[in-house]
């Protein structure tokens, strides 16, 4: 609504997986590839942002994105900013977009924004002319969780197409499960949510998912099994019981992985809540589970989109959102 | 395109002809040439033989050019920021935007801040609309005090300062006790209750509920909210014989409950606004708050469920549900950013949709906007009639513009309209024979006033 008036040019963003096409995706993915041996040398730093500077602003408490985000830039030779904006309930909304033009005054070349309100990031987008990185807004999308996670799972098993991957738990309020429904999909994979009704969104299987309200059945012959936080941060009202009945029925164990394949890989954004949807003989499973791992992605792939939306090398892999 | 919004002009005396019009009549469901005679203020004379071969010498005239000819427009939900919020909209710009968007009458809800639950802010409304000279102005009396839902306002002192009905506006009566008793007293003053219908514990959150709110992350209502009240309020008119109109119908459930109350008889009304047979949700997509409204925007089929509610006569009539918000409420995410879009200058072209698609003949549509709500809140005007209130509008139903917010008269800008493309266009309201609004295009109008 605002798009027409406000006279800027239309710069690439980062706010969503949703609307992606493949090829954007690989080629995000192809670049963290090589930053991941780089990461693992001694000599971590390369120049390639020397020069810029990346906000990381972030309205809801978060340690390891800002972290990951940080090291990124930093990694590539970027001066770093952290703001963590504490929020007064009231008047969330003015201090968001007063803080995006104070910020955007200041002339920096990305800002990375989480927010707890979904959309919050798109707005902010809309009122600098800086290049916008969603770290996370509400229960929309995440979508550098989803390309560390696609990474992750491309490098174990060698491609995303055609793999069966079941997301579990706190669908509802989950933006890594809707980042991550959106890109598994386009990049050609089949994806299950699985959890209690209650914890399901309306609709969701128009996104295209297979809904199972039971592990045995949604953790059936699949290849991955990614787990959410129980986000009791977000849920106004009784979602589910208790913790231990929650535990009992949809927290992650060696029993009810017995259903998925034997070689499935076992993943969760973090922070882990052990003992409430992951039981820690699985979490620490060093076989099975990739949750370091996927921490480690984290940063090679905020890496290349960092390289991809300011580094000048955009024209590689066309434009980002 | 502008006009001109006129109110130095004296009251109507003498006599006025309107010819060479398009009349439409709600009232006889037709339309035909004619020309209309006004004489201090009231409706004379019209049809289609009137000044067949002109006006007689000696009477003002005014030639409509084949334009459209009607019954003003009668606004049965209206919310202004007076008093309270002047900073949104006063009575004065609601009556500006009003006047532009040929509502000839309209009626505040009574949700400002204080809410109107004592007479004198009903009597306040009064003088201010008699200072401001346009539209006519009415108010709804709170039903319950503070809009609490809890103890029955003063309905009958309200009543005699002149409140035309009662309502909590956008405030729900979650009890069913309050609203039995609500309409169980108000027979005693034949008053008419208005209720929107919402069941409060499912309606939280922030948009109709369904894939689009899955998709952008914000919490839904179920659609079923609306019928579930629906229905209890169908019960509660049956066993108390009130008087009841439910408003802002936006859901199929709820207009094929509505229509089977009407199939057995009941003395049920509602209405719906124009979002609800306009637009759908996935005019929220990318966060616009602008769509962001009470009840929320459903699916596709509930709209098309409204258009056919409004073509059988289930839907009874047509209400703006102008709500103003500045920019500070709904330039901030969208969970956070304030319910309600203006309305009052778009309720004509939007609703000429209906007429442009066929879904409704244009006698029929005013019978919606005009004649329907001015009889069922016992309002003048509303109706082509001798000796009723020359309250009418020319307008070109075909001319085309498009919605810009930057344009529009209201105070706040927050349509979900704009940038819509639309057809129609008022040229002249007339209030009591005065006119108070003349398009630049259609000059003779002011000159004959």
């Amino acid at each position: 609504m605002t798009k027409k008036r406000t006279g800027l040019p239309r710069l690439p963003h980062l706010l969503g997986i949703e609307g992606l096409s493949p090829e954007t995706i690989s080629g995000l993915l192809d670049l963290s590839e090589s930053y991941i041996s780089q990461n693992r040398s001694l000599d971590k730093r390369r120049d390639l942002l020397a020069g810029r500077t990346v906000i990381n602003l972030f309205f809801e408490n978060s340690t390891r994105t800002r972290t990951s985000f940080e090291v990124a830039a930093k990694r590539l030779g970027a001066d770093v900013i952290n703001m963590d904006v504490t929020t007064s309930s009231v008047r969330k909304g003015e201090t968001l977009l007063d803080t995006a033009m104070t910020l955007n005054a200041m002339r920096p070349d990305a800002i990375v924004v989480r927010h707890s309100e979904s959309g919050a990031v798109s707005l902010l987008s809309q009122k600098v002319n800086c290049t916008v990185i969603n770290a996370g807004d509400g229960q929309h999308e995440h979508p550098t969780q989803a390309l560390l996670d696609a990474l992750t799972i491309r490098r174990r098993r060698g491609r995303l197409e055609g793999l069966l991957v079941a997301i579990c738990g706190d669908i509802m309020h989950s933006r890594v499960a809707r980042s991550n429904i959106h890109l598994l999909q386009i990049m050609g994979a089949r994806v299950r949510v699985v959890g209690p009704p209650t914890l399901m969104p309306t609709d969701i299987e128009k996104m295209g998912v297979e809904v199972h309200y039971a592990m045995k059945s949604g953790l059936k012959d699949v290849d991955i099994v990614m787990m959410l936080r129980l986000q009791t941060e977000r849920m106004q009202g009784s979602f589910v019981p208790s913790i231990s009945e929650y535990f009992r029925f949809f927290g992650l164990d060696q029993e009810k992985l017995k259903h998925a394949k034997p070689d499935a890989l076992i993943m969760h954004p973090g922070p882990m809540n052990r003992g409430v949807e992951i039981d820690s003989e699985v979490a620490d499973d060093l076989d099975r589970s990739v949750i370091h791992e996927q921490v480690e992605m984290g940063v090679a792939v905020r890496m290349a989109c960092l390289e991809a939306l300011i580094g000048g090398r955009r024209n590689v892999i066309g434009a980002v959102a | 395109m502008t006009g001109n919004v006129v109110r130095t002009a004296p009251p109507h005396s003498g006599s006025t002809a309107y010819i060479n019009a398009r009349i439409v009549d709600p009232v006889s469901d037709s339309e035909y040439k004619g020309a209309v005679l006004i004489s201090d203020g009231k409706i004379a004379d019209f049809g289609p033989n009137l000044f067949a071969s002109g006006a007689p010498y000696g009477i003002q005239s005014v030639d409509c050019g084949g334009l459209y000819l009607a019954p003003g427009l009668v606004d049965t939900r209206v919310h202004t920021g007076e008093p309270g919020e002047e900073h949104k909209e006063t009575l004065e710009s609601a009556g500006i935007a009003a006047s532009v968007g040929g509502i000839t009458s309209l009626l505040l809800l009574p949700d400002n801040e204080p809410p109107f639950d004592d007479a004198s802010l009903i009597e306040f409304v009064a003088r201010r609309a008699r200072q401001i000279r346009l539209a006519n102005m009415y108010a709804y009396g709170a039903l319950t005090v503070g809009l609490e839902g809890e103890e029955l306002a003063e309905m009958g002192l309200l009543a005699e300062a002149g409140a035309v009905a009662f309502t909590d506006a956008d405030h729900v009566v979650a009890s069913a006790q309050v609203l039995r008793r609500a309409l169980y007293y108000a027979k005693a003053f034949d008053a008419l209750i208005v209720h929107l219908p919402q069941e409060p514990t499912l309606s939280g959150g922030h948009m109709s509920s369904g894939e689009m709110a899955t998709r952008l992350g914000i919490a839904g209502n179920p659609p079923l909210a609306e019928v579930m009240l629906v229905e209890r309020d169908i019960r509660l008119v049956e066993m108390t014989g009130g008087r009841l109109h439910l408003t802002k119908i936006s859901t199929a459930e709820s207009v094929a409950a509505i229509a089977s109350a009407k199939a057995r008889g009941l003395g049920i009304t509602c209405d719906t606004a124009p979002p609800y047979f306009a637009m759908n949700d996935l005019a929220v997509g990318d966060y616009r708050t602008f769509g962001k409204l009470v009840p929320p925007l459903r699916a596709e089929k509930d709209r098309l469920a409204v258009i056919e509610g409004l073509k059988n006569g289930t839907i009874d009539l047509i209400a703006s549900d102008h709500r103003p918000q500045d920019q500070d409420s709904k330039r901030v995410p969208f969970a956070q950013a304030e319910p309600g879009g203006i309305g009052l200058e778009t309720l004509l072209p939007v609703s000429l949709e209906l007429v442009h698609n066929k879904q409704l003949s244009l006698p029929r549509l005013f019978h919606r906007l005009s004649t329907a709500p001015a009889q069922l809140f016992g309002l003048p005007g509303g109706k082509l009639a001798k000796g009723a209130p020359a309250d009418l509008i020319v307008f070109d139903a075909h001319r085309a513009w498009k919605v810009d917010r930057e344009d529009l008269w209201s105070k706040t800008k927050n349509s979900p309209f704009d940038e819509r493309p639309v057809q129609g266009r008022v040229m002249a309201t007339i209030v009591g024979g005065r006119t108070i609004y003349c398009d630049d295009s259609f000059a003779p109008a002011t000159a004959a006033a």
